[in-house]
């Protein structure tokens, strides 16, 4: 219980806070110079602001709520704590909503994935491996902005794994069934892909590509699109699961705590909706950071499709050939181009564009080659907004006094890389992250973000069973006191 | 740095996570408050500001009084915390 505690700041004086005040302002002012030097030089660099400037928003909100999936599940089965986890379901209501209005609107960029198997596979490595590094892909974005290296190194590795994953072959193309090798083949696809080689390009063009995708609304076969986006897609597929998911953590984990605190023994069902309201409010920062995220992540669609009418475009790749910058798009002549919050993918370029500056050419797959292409950083609009999600964050920590570089140590900086590179791997056999595969898919009908989320959850359960067991026996080891 | 969990006096005791990221701090704390008797109390050195929240949550639902929260300029949080 935290009433009546004492909260000092010892030695935190004026001078520091308006030191900080300064840097916070500075990231901003470089952030905005961006945005005005690019617009001054190409109009069409508003694309790329857009996307820079949600960013920055996700970036700060994220930081404010210390916002972050990894924590949802692992502190749910660590430490029976619940904040995380209503803050999620509270941002998935809000996103659906504004979702369904800009989809009725006409204004929506999203596509709904494939479903099936891979997308639980594909979360419970990236769930298991997230338990490890101390954030998912976005919640280690907004901590490398508090200036937390390991998070840095997860996002470094989690980049590389993904890049060297979606190129290897040798071994791994052992273990591609005959049936996605004879599927791709049978596809025409372009020569220098290769697409029988390698098992990534295999899995998808044999696998993936063969999958049905839906949504709520459409499955339902309702007959008017308002029908359709908001009791199919934002009602049955978000709204319900959500209040399904809270009543269950309520429950689990938060009503008996709730009725010892309030010397409750015999509750009817107004002081359980009163418990249950109590545990969606308890942590106001997370519940605000999940509203504000929540209607950013919708209007940032609304404002992407906006502007590609305003371009006269459909992918950045024809922006980009407008300018004439064709370095680094696919055989499409498209880049990675999503129109609302998503992460890794273009983690996954930056990696793919640092390689082939040092001689390694990773064009030969369907990822870099025909889908996603690989633009310098300056050419992709996408790694803007995860370069903001960090400068946002960085402001709100600097602002709060949170700030602090902090060097891992070995042990730390093992667990960043290899969750990293796990996370990396699950999120390629996933098709995305906690926010692509799970967050802007569930909020858009798309019935597939479910299925990740339970491999998500799954994987999570898995990696704090063992973290919980790594603990113990280290604690057993170390300490004079043993546990 | 590593990780240090000492008795400091009588009822007392001292866990020092600094340097440690999530999930880490939260479970030390959580282990380190399953060894403490009812009333004992437990001083928490940590540095990593997303552990707070999880800490904070997870004594309030277990009835833990968290009784002192300071930071100093180096951004280190002190927290004194007695196990129901």
């Amino acid at each position: 219980m935290t009433d009546g505690v004492v909260c000092t700041t010892e030695g935190v004086g004026a001078a520091t806070s308006r030191a900080n005040t300064w840097r916070a302002s500075a990231v901003v002012g470089a952030f905005l110079l961006l945005s005005i030097w690019t617009y001054a030089l190409d109009a069409r660099y508003l694309y790329f602001s857009a996307y820079l400037w949600f960013g920055f928003i996700y970036g700060a909100s994220l930081q404010y709520g210390r916002f972050c999936m990894a924590s949802a599940i692992r502190d749910l089965f660590a430490v029976g704590v619940p904040r995380m986890a209503v803050g999620i379901m509270i941002a998935v209501v809000l996103f659906s909503l504004v979702s369904a209005a800009v989809t009725v609107a006409g204004k929506s960029t999203f596509h709904a994935s494939p479903i099936g198997l891979y997308s639980v596979v594909g979360g419970a490595i990236f769930g298991f491996g997230m338990v490890f590094t101390g954030g998912c892909a976005t919640g280690s974005l907004y901590k490398t902005g508090e200036g937390s290296v390991s998070a840095l190194l997860v996002v470094i590795s989690l980049s590389f794994a993904q890049a060297l994953f979606v190129d290897v072959g040798g071994v791994l193309d052992a273990l591609v069934p005959a049936s996605w090798t004879a599927s791709a083949a049978a596809k025409s696809m372009p020569a220098e892909l290769t697409v029988t080689k390698g098992w990534y390009d295999q899995f998808l063009a044999g696998y993936i590509w063969d999958l049905k995708s839906v949504t709520a609304g459409d499955a339902l076969g309702l007959a008017s699109p308002a029908a359709r986006a908001f009791i199919g897609n934002s009602l049955v597929n978000a709204i319900l699961p959500a209040i399904v998911i809270l009543a269950v953590i309520y429950v689990r984990w938060y009503r008996k705590g709730w009725l010892r605190k309030n010397k409750d023994a015999a509750p009817g069902m107004a002081r359980e909706v009163a418990g249950w309201w109590s545990m969606v409010t308890a942590s106001k920062r997370t519940a605000i950071a999940g509203l504000v995220l929540g209607v950013a992540a919708g209007l940032q669609m609304w404002v992407m499709q906006t502007l590609q009418q305003k371009f006269g475009i459909s992918n950045a790749g024809e922006l980009l050939t407008a300018m004439g910058n064709t370095q680094g798009l696919s055989l499409q002549e498209t880049v990675f181009d999503p129109g609302y919050f998503y992460v890794t993918t273009q983690e996954a370029q930056g990696a793919a564009w640092v390689l082939a500056q040092l001689g390694m050419d990773l064009r030969d797959n369907i990822f870099f080659g025909m889908e996603n292409g690989i633009p310098s950083p300056l050419a992709n609009p996408v790694l803007w907004m995860s370069f903001s999600v960090i400068g946002g964050s960085m402001v709100m920590a600097l602002l709060a006094n949170e700030f602090k570089l902090k060097m891992p140590t070995r042990e730390i900086a093992i667990w960043a890389i290899g969750g990293g590179i796990l996370m990396g791997i699950g999120s390629r056999i996933g098709m995305g992250c906690n926010i692509g595969a799970f967050f802007a898919t569930v909020t858009n009908g798309d019935p597939s973000g479910w299925l990740f989320a339970l491999g998500m959850t799954a994987g999570g359960y898995g990696g704090v069973k063992f973290f919980n067991w790594w603990i113990e026996r280290k604690m057993a080891k170390e300490t004079p006191l043993g546990f | 740095m590593a990780m240090k969990f000492e008795k400091v006096s009588e009822g007392k005791y001292q866990l020092d996570v600094q340097g440690y990221v999530c999930p880490h701090p939260q479970l030390y704390t959580k282990k380190a408050l399953e060894k403490l008797q009812s009333g004992e109390t437990l001083e928490l050195l940590f540095d990593n500001p997303s552990s707070g929240e999880s800490i904070s949550a997870m004594c309030d639902s277990q009835g833990d009084d968290i009784l002192e929260q300071a930071q100093d300029a180096g951004k280190t949080m002190r927290w004194t915390i007695r196990k129901h």
